[in-house]
Order: C-alpha cells, then structure tokens, then sequence
C-alpha cells in the first residue's frame, strides 16, 4: 500500500516550438532562442529567435504561394478558413492554457479569448465570398462600356501581430490578411510568442497550402526591419509595432510604396471588427470593354 | 501628310480666354501676393511665350492657405449635405458653361491639342464635379458606415499633364465629403486652377474652402509636411510619391498616391487589328504620351509582329503635329523644355541600347518644344526604354509567344497601373485581365476615362483609388 | 497586313511579285474571271468561307469612335472649296423611283451635266444613276457631257428574283448603253452562309456587264447588320471583281453611315496592299448635306488615301445632296448664304 503511494509522478514532455515558414516548421536558421515566460516569470519554453534571413525566407515562401491561394476559388478559402476553425476547436484545451499562460488571465477569461478567436476564424472564412459583392461592382460609365471593379490581394503582406493580446488579437490580423487571397509573414507577439507558435501547427494540418501563412518570433524589431524594406513584400500591418518603430518602419516601407496599415489603438479585440482589416490590404482593378453596339443597323453614331 | 486634300489652318480663337498679366495665389477667397514676392512665368509650351507672371508660394503663405481652410473646415463640413451638393452641382454647370475658354486656356498653357481639351479634359472635368456632387447627400449610403466624416484639411498637389482634370479629381470628392482644401498646381501649368479660383467666386463658395497656392516643389513640400494637413493626396512621379510617404510617415495624416506607369498594350494574333493599332495611337500619343497610364509597352503576339507594325506606321503618318490650337491638330508641344529634355535623353538611350527608331515624316515648329512620335522596335525587357517611364511620345515595341509570356512580360515592373488587351476571344480577355497587376485594364479600347470609374494603381503605382465610390474613402475618416 | 490569312492560304494564294501602280485601274478581266491573285480561295465553299471568317475582327464601338473622331475634322476655305468641288464631281445622281418618267430623268441629267447654271465652272456629276429602263433616256440626256450613266440591276433593290432574270436585266441595261451597273448581292444567301453562291452571282454578273461596263456590288449593309459582316462581305465582292463596293440601295431605314464607310474604306486599302488591285467605294443614301459629304472625304483621305480621291474611285450615292453642296459652292463664292430658290429643282 505505502509503496504506492510513492509513485512517481509522470514528467510531461515539453515541447520544443519552431517557426512556421513554407508550410514546414524550421529552427531559426541563426540557431538562435529565447526565454518565454508567464507573466509571474515562470519559464514556458525557449522560442526561436527568428532572424533577417528567416523573415528573406518566409517572403519567398510566401511569394510562392501567393499565386495559389489568389487564384484559388473565395469559396475553396472559405472552405479552408473554416477548416481552421474547427482544427482550433480541437485544440481548444491547449490554446487555453498557453493564452493563460501568456497573458496572465484566468482559465474562463483565457477560454472566452480562445472563443473569441475560433469565432473570428469563422466569422473571416464567411467573408471569402462575400467581399467582392460589397466593395467591388459594376461602373455606369458614360459610354458603350462594360466597366467593372473588383477587389484582389495586394501580395505579400507583412503583419506585426499585436504585442498585448497573444492569440485573439492575433487571430483578428492574420484572418482578414489571408481571406482575401494576400499571403502572410507574420511576427508574433515578442513575450507573448507561444499560441502564434501553436496556430502554426493547427494551420499546417487544416488544407491551408503551405507559404500562406508564416509565423516568425523573435524580437519584433529586428524582424520587422528587413520586412519593412523588403522590395518584394506589397503591405505592412503595424498592429504590433510602438509609436517609434511605427514610424521607422513606415519610412522604410516608402521605398516600394507598400501599403501600410498604421497601429491603432484597440480597447477591446473581441468587438465585431469592420472592413477595415480587409480592405487595407485589397487592390480595386477595373476592367473595361466595349459592349458594341447593335451591329451597322442600330449604330448609335 | 502630303496631299491634294491639306486641312487648310482652323485655329480655335484665342480671343475667347482673357488671360490677365499677372496672377496671385488664392487663399481664403482672395488673390494675394506671395508674402516673400516672389513670381514666376509661365509659359506657352508651343511658342514659348510668357502668358502669365504668377505669385510663387513660399512657405509662409502655404501656412496661411492651411490656416484658411482649417478656420472653413468647420462650417464646411457641418453643412448639411444636400448644401454641399448643390455648390459642387454650380461648378459643374459653370465649368460646362466656361468651358470652351477654360479649353482653350489649358491648351495654351499646356500645349495639349484644342482636340483633346475640348473633347476630353473639360466634358471629365464637369462630369467629375456633377457625379461627386451627388454624393455630398448620400454618404452614409457608401459604404463607410451611416455618418462618415471628412477629414479636415486636405493638401493637394497635382501635376502638369492633366491640369484642370487632375484638379477636378483631387478637389471634388475632397468637398463632396466635407473636406476643405489647399492645392498647388504644378509650376508650368499654373493658369486653369486659378482660373477655377474664379469659378468658385462665380459659385459662391464660402472663401477659404478652396485654395491655390501655385508655386514649385518646396511648397509642395511644405504643403505635404503641414502638422494641420489631415490628408495628403499626389498625383505625380513615383519619386516624389515615395518621398512624400516617408514625410507623412508616423502622423496621423491619411495619404493616397497616384503615381507612374509603364502600361502594357497587349495584342493577340486575332485582334481586332484597326481597331488595335487606333487604341495603340490613343495609348501613347494621347496628351504627347505624357500621361501615367499610357500604353508605352506594346506587346505583340510575334504571328502578327510584321502586319501591325506596317499598319501602325502606316497610321502615324497621318498623324498631325502642331499648333496645338488648330482644331485638326493630334500631337501638340511637350509640356516643357525639362520634359523634352528628358524625353530627348531617354530616346537616345534606347538607341545607344540598340533599339531601332523609327518615326514618320513629321516638320517640327521653329520655337516651342516639341518631339516627333517615336517607336522603337527590337526592345527587350532590358532596355531602359522598357522600363522607365518616359512620358513622352515614345512606344517601345516588344514581342510574346504564348499569353503566359505576355501575361510575365506585362507584370515585369514596378509599376502596376494601366494595361490593354487585344484579342476577339473573351475568355482570353477575362483570363489575362484576371493575371495582370494592374489598377486599369481596358480590353479591346484604351485611355477611357469616367467619374464613376475608380482610378488608381497597383505597386510602385501608387495606392488609393480615384473616381466612383471608392473615391470617397481618400477623404473619409474611415 | 493580311499576310497571316495569307499564310494560312499559303498554298493558295500567290502574292504579287510587283508593287501596284496606285492611278492604274485594273484591267478588266476577260469571260468575268477576277484580276486578282487570290482567286485559289474562291475555289470552294469551304475555302472561302475559311477566308472570310479568318479576316479579323471589327470592334464595333471602336470603329464607329474611330469615324467620329474624323468627323471632328474642321475644313476650312481652300480646302473646304476643293472638298466641294470634288465632292459634287462624285455625286451620282440618283433617281430610282416607281413613278419616274422620261422628263424627269431628261431633267436629271441635265442637272448632272450643268449642276450650277449660273456658274459654268461647276464640276459636272459623276453619274446619273437610274433604273434600266431608264438608261437609254439618260444617256440621251447627258450625251457629250462626260457623265456617266449608272443603272441598278438585277432586281434591284430586293435582289430577290432567279439569276437569269438578274442576268437579263444586267444585259438590257448594258445594251442600252449603262457604262456602270449597280448590282445588289443576294443577302439571304450571304446571311446563310451560302457565300460561294453570293461569289458566283457576282462573277456572273460581271461577265454580263462585259468590257464596257464598271461593276457596283451593293452590299445592303443595313440588312448585313453586322460590321464583321460588312467586312466579308467587302473581301468577297473584291474577289468577285467588282470595281466599286456600295453600301446600300437607299431602300432601307440604315444607309451609308461613317462607321460602314470607313470599316469598306479599310477593306479596299487592304485588298490593294495585298493584291495590287484597286477597287472603288461608294456610300449611297442618307448623305443630305455638304458637312457629311466632307467628312466622308475625309475618311477617304486617312484611311485609302489620296488615291482613292478621285470619281473614279469614289462615289457618293445621293441625289439632295448635290443642292446642298451647289448652295455651300455659292456662299463660298459670294460670302453670302444663298437659299433653295438659287438652286434648281429636280
């Protein structure tokens, strides 16, 4: 009896988180990690520690699959997005804990974040199909023309996730970026790294095509100024980035004109969002073309 | 053209513009000096002649010009809508009224043809008012929620090209929308926006709504750098847009930049070829090809290289340079003697690369400045006359096998803003229109224009659309 | 420029080895055989018909935005006197009414023959263009004048009768002394598809029209009702050696527009460009006033070129036009506006 109660208790397995980047999940090619901690302190993992050449890295991966999932069909995004969702739902439990973990809350306050999350996840994959409708259309030109605008992916875009709110404020930068079509190479939260870290796993297993979404850590700073200068990346998200590295990132993202989406202060992630997320990183093309007229006999002139 | 048939001279008279010696800026619904004194000419680019001499804004006087136009903001954008429209709805008809002067006027000024002015610029220009004017009332059915809200001050800054077209589309979704406005007008072409300076008197805009501060590139940057600008709005080259985006980068300021091109002009083996080498002509030598969106890059489909380069050539000799005021005038002066330079330079550089140059027989006036149509043929993607934009009347004439190549060949720059298609086949139409990145792509026509029809590019090109409800959001606090 | 539907015929087609003399009208052909040297693609229906829908295509709305832009065109003094001048000297002057009588056509072609009787420097007409019973009456009355007598034919305008009939009426025509036939096609053959058939008519009226008579194809482009159409229909009236492709019979609600003339004007430049052989064009009906006459000719001038400005190659089918452009001739002379009773009444 006494020699049972003496059993062992079973030591977890850690797990050793990577970057996510071409739909593979690589160390740091520096070698390089860091400490995550709780917000008490407490050691959580060691993170990657991301470089310039792992952020050169995920803008080719994320070139290469810009063609792809633009091309794709929304309703196959939609199906794709949604997809996440329930892969995220799955994993409820874990991305609990780590939310807990990283942002100091309790495990209802945790779980309603996670929530909110997977909610938006949907919410996002329902607008694959819709977006077009609500802010593109046809043009009553003053002429015999067809005229039509449409919304398209900007490209590659650059997203610097929220510093503060590890996984729903997260989750609120990276959907609108992807459902539209652009490709992403996202920076996780620089303490807070861990559940950006996990949505990798959960993205690579739910159809999503490798390259769409890359998920670097590592200190934002650092990340983000290659990124910002990097001529083939078309947008940059600032979400995450403070009023001095904003403006420093702005300057360098001048020098191919991406489109910058500037930090904004948000009280509360769990609020219905608007467009705005979306259609920041959206091109309008018009297309013309004659609508003839009725042939020799019906010539207007 | 030589022939028994010559058009014999049909001069548009110039007596129908009264243009008075000297000019000051307009701020607060006045004329003024410039506070350092400082003026300049501006000039006839088809004879060289001094038209005007024009206040020359400095910085003190752009500060007062921001100033004016925050002290309007206020009673501006509280205005019920349906006030503003009807502002915007007087313009337009004055413009329409005035508008063979204000033709006249900017062709002078410019050097564009009386043609292209009478038929093109001022019929855009009161479109462009009429159709935002209706949206002064109906803002909260945009799109940008129930109540949207101006910005505030708008800083405008627009180019020599276009200038009362350019004006009309900065100025017109900017009031629309509860905005008020200082804009300068590009230093060669400063004369229609101080003429429309007395539209808005004629309108009865309340003053400081409207400003014009004509001058040169430093108060242009002062305008762009004000702290009490809300909005920054250029059209122009991509060099300056990118500098302006580092001065507004880190403010609140909201920007948007319409920028430079290098257009694709793609013509497939079963195009409707008259009608194709017609659009190629209104591609590049619409305005003097100096225009953002021109189609400076045809691409042609090698099968029929040889036929459309014959009837292309055939069709530029009866291409007629000159007296931009002669009403059977197509290519009038280049803007000025910089722009000509750099047209000139470029030009030579495509033939130091080993591009063939060919253009038609073509006199060219004594005084003004001015450049023959040009094409080059045996252009690669790596001659610089394929990738920089020119803006001038030059085409660079590159061949493709497949719609792949031409599809890679078109998407092969920095630029992202207009291109053409050519093909009878609609689903290659919708196939090729689907692939390029660009913010413009006219099938089967080209360079068309309207107020309902959003403008604006993708890249290096610029970001932010002109024209149709999208062209609200540049003035909206959304 | 149409070298790649060459290619495509390249075992059909022979190119012309020699540059055509632009003032040189082709010869006509014995026994009706076409002068030109793509008679390989008339030699089925299919091959023909691979040709004729192997041309490229018409933009509508292009085309017609291309002959708006020419209207623009402003003529002014010299050029607007040589435009009228030439204009008039193109004019066949048309009467093809159910009630026309011998008077009124001896009263026709003296106003061909002397259009301005108070100023005899006045160009003469092109032609009096009249129905075949007509024909010996006209050239009665516009005898030592140098103007030409046109007759419409085979059962013109409908063109709905058998070939022979069509054939007979031709013949008569030219027996009475016609110098040009206005032929009409068969539209209901074209519009099935029977395009060989059209071919073959033609050709057969052509022989018909023998040596001594120049051969009108009138397409009744308001009935071809498409600009493609036009287009083809354009290729296979020069294949079929007409002399001059016409537009309309005036019979029916669209006549010569800008946006047709043009779309044939291309035709005849390119039919040159590759055969050597020129052909002339004639807009017929619903040109009323001297401004339209001069836009036309200015749509010559830019798209043929001035080859084709000269009545042996271009004609316009009118008949109230030739008083608008005697009273623009007057005020031109005088300064003044002169009225309808300066000029005379037909």
């Amino acid at each position: 009896m006494s020699e049972k109660s003496e059993t062992i208790e079973r030591l977890s397995v850690f797990k050793t988180y990577k970057l996510y980047v071409g739909g593979k999940f690589p160390r740091s090619e520096s070698g390089r990690v860091y400490e995550v901690t709780d917000s008490k302190g407490k050691w959580l993992a060691n993170a990657p520690q991301a470089s310039r050449k792992d952020a050169r890295d995920a803008v080719v991966a994320a070139r290469k699959a810009f063609g792809g999932w633009a091309g794709a069909t929304a309703y196959n995004r939609g199906q794709v997005l949604y997809r996440v969702a329930e892969m995220l739902e799955g994993r409820r439990g874990q991305f609990v804990r780590e939310v807990a973990e990283a942002e100091g809350l309790s495990k209802a306050k945790a779980a309603a974040q996670v929530d909110a999350a997977v909610d938006r996840w949907v919410w996002y994959a329902g607008w694959t199909d819709k977006i077009a409708q609500v802010v593109g259309g046809g043009n009553p030109v003053a002429g015999p023309f067809f005229n039509l605008s449409s919304p398209e992916p900007t490209g590659v875009v650059t997203v610097l996730a929220p510093q503060e709110s590890s996984f729903l404020g997260l989750v609120s930068v990276v959907a609108p970026v992807i459902a539209t079509g652009n490709t992403a190479v996202v920076i996780a939260s620089e303490r807070a790294p861990l559940p950006a870290l996990s949505l990798g796993e959960v993205l690579a297993t739910s159809d999503l095509p490798g390259g769409v979404v890359n998920v670097l850590s590592g200190r934002t700073a650092e990340i983000a100024a290659p990124l910002a200068a990097h001529q083939d990346v078309n947008a940059i998200d600032l979400a995450g980035a403070d009023e001095a590295l904003a403006k420093e990132l702005e300057v360098a993202a001048a020098d191919n004109l991406k489109r910058v989406l500037r930090p904004q202060p948000v009280d509360d992630w769990s609020a219905t969002p608007g467009l705005d997320r979306i259609t920041a990183f959206l091109e309008t093309k018009t297309v013309w073309h004659p609508t003839g007229s009725l042939g020799a006999s019906g010539s207007s002139y | 053209m030589a022939s028994a048939f010559e058009y014999a001279p049909a001069p548009e008279s110039r007596a129908v513009v009264d243009i008075a010696p000297s000019y000051g800026l307009f701020i607060d619904g006045e004329f003024a000096e410039a506070a350092e004194g400082k003026v300049f000419k501006t000039v006839s680019p088809s004879t060289e002649e001094v038209l005007a001499e024009v206040a020359q804004a400095g910085e003190a006087d752009v500060d007062r010009a921001v100033k004016a136009a925050r002290k309007a903001f206020q009673k501006w954008s509280a205005l019920p809508g349906a006030e503003r429209a009807k502002y915007l709805f007087r313009i337009a008809r004055i413009i329409q009224e005035r508008s063979r002067e204000l033709a006249v006027l900017e062709t002078l000024d410019n050097g564009k043809p009386i043609r292209e002015t009478r038929d093109a610029d001022l019929p855009l220009v009161a479109a462009h008012f009429f159709y935002y004017a209706g949206w002064a009332d109906k803002l909260g059915h945009a799109g940008f929620g129930t109540e949207p809200k101006p910005l505030g001050v708008a800083g405008q800054v627009i180019p020599w090209n276009f200038p009362l077209l350019m004006l009309a589309w900065k100025i017109a979704p900017a009031l629309a929308t509860g905005n008020t406005v200082v804009l300068k007008p590009a230093e060669t072409t400063p004369l229609s926006a101080l003429f429309f300076a007395d539209v808005c008197r004629q309108a009865g805009l309340p003053r400081g709504v409207v400003n014009i501060v004509p001058g040169y590139g430093d108060a242009g940057a002062a305008l762009v750098g004000h702290p009490d600008v809300n909005k920054v709005a250029f059209t122009g080259s991509t060099a300056v847009g990118k500098e302006i985006a580092r001065t507004v980068a880190g403010t609140r300021k909201k920007l948007t930049l319409e920028l430079g091109g290098k257009g694709a002009n793609i013509v497939f083996d079963d195009a409707p070829i008259d009608q194709a080498v017609e659009g190629i002509v209104s591609g590049i030598f619409f305005n003097q090809g100096q225009v953002c969106c021109a189609g400076s890059r045809l691409l042609v489909q090698e099968s029929v290289h040889d036929e459309l380069l014959d009837s292309l050539k055939r069709r530029l000799g009866t291409l007629r340079l000159g007296d931009p005021l002669d009403k059977n005038t197509d290519i009038g002066a280049i803007n000025s003697a910089e722009q000509l330079a750099r047209i000139t330079a470029l030009a030579e550089r495509g033939e130091a690369e080993g591009a063939e140059r060919w253009s038609p027989a073509c006199e060219l006036p004594a005084s003004g400045y001015w450049f023959a149509p040009t094409l080059f043929t045996n252009v690669s993607q790596a001659h610089t006359i394929a990738r920089d934009e020119i803006f001038g009347p030059v085409l660079s004439v590159l061949t493709f096998r497949t719609p792949d190549e031409a599809v890679a060949k078109a998407n092969n720059t920095p630029y992202g803003l207009s291109a053409g298609i050519w093909t009878e086949k609609g689903s290659r139409i919708l196939a090729v229109a689907n692939k390029l990145r660009a913010g413009v792509v006219w099938s089967n026509t080209f360079n068309k224009f309207d107020p309902t029809s959003p403008f604006g590019g993708y890249k290096e090109s610029g970001f932010g659309r002109e024209g149709g409800r999208h062209g609200l959001e540049a003035y909206l606090d959304v | 420029m149409y070298s790649r539907y060459a290619r495509r015929y390249a075992r059909l087609v022979t190119m012309p080895s020699t540059a055509p003399s632009p003032k040189r009208s082709a010869p006509l052909a014995q026994g009706g055989a076409p002068s030109h040297t793509l008679t390989d693609v008339t030699a089925s229906d299919s091959t023909l018909r691979r040709f004729l829908h192997g041309l490229p295509g018409v933009d509508a709305v292009g085309l017609e935005a291309r002959a708006a832009s020419l209207g623009t065109r402003s003529i002014k003094t010299t050029s607007k006197a040589y435009a009228i001048d030439l204009a008039i000297s193109m004019v066949d002057l048309t009467t093809l009414e159910g009630a026309d009588t011998p008077g009124k056509v001896r009263a026709l072609g003296a106003k061909a023959a002397h259009p301005d009787p108070t100023d005899r420097t006045t160009p003469t007409t092109a032609a009096v263009c009249v129905y075949p019973d007509m024909v010996a009456v006209a050239k009665e009355a516009v005898a030592g004048s140098g103007v030409k007598v046109a007759s419409v034919a085979t059962a013109f305008p409908a063109g709905r009768a058998a070939l022979e009939v069509k054939l007979a009426d031709v013949r008569d025509a030219v027996a009475a002394g016609a110098d040009e036939i206005d032929m009409v096609i068969d539209r209901g053959a074209f519009l099935s598809g029977h395009y060989l058939k059209v071919h073959d008519e033609i050709v057969a009226v052509k022989e018909a029209c023998g040596t001594s008579a120049r051969l009108k194809v009138i397409f009744e482009t308001g009935e071809l009702s498409t600009y493609d159409n036009i287009r083809r229909a354009s290729w296979l009236g020069m294949l079929a050696g007409a002399d001059f492709i016409k537009t309309s019979t005036g019979k029916v609600a669209v006549n010569a527009t800008p946006a047709n003339t043009l779309l044939m004007l291309e035709a005849v430049r390119d039919f040159r460009a590759q055969t050597g052989v020129q052909i002339g064009v004639k807009p017929a009906g619903g040109i009323r006033t001297s401004k339209d006459a001069i836009k036309f000719l200015v749509l010559v001038n830019e798209t043929a070129g001035e080859d084709w400005l000269d009545n042996h190659w271009f004609r316009f089918g009118a008949s109230s036009l030739l008083n608008d452009l005697l009273m623009q001739r007057q005020k031109l002379a005088t300064g003044r506006y002169s009225g309808p009773d300066y000029v005379t009444v037909d």
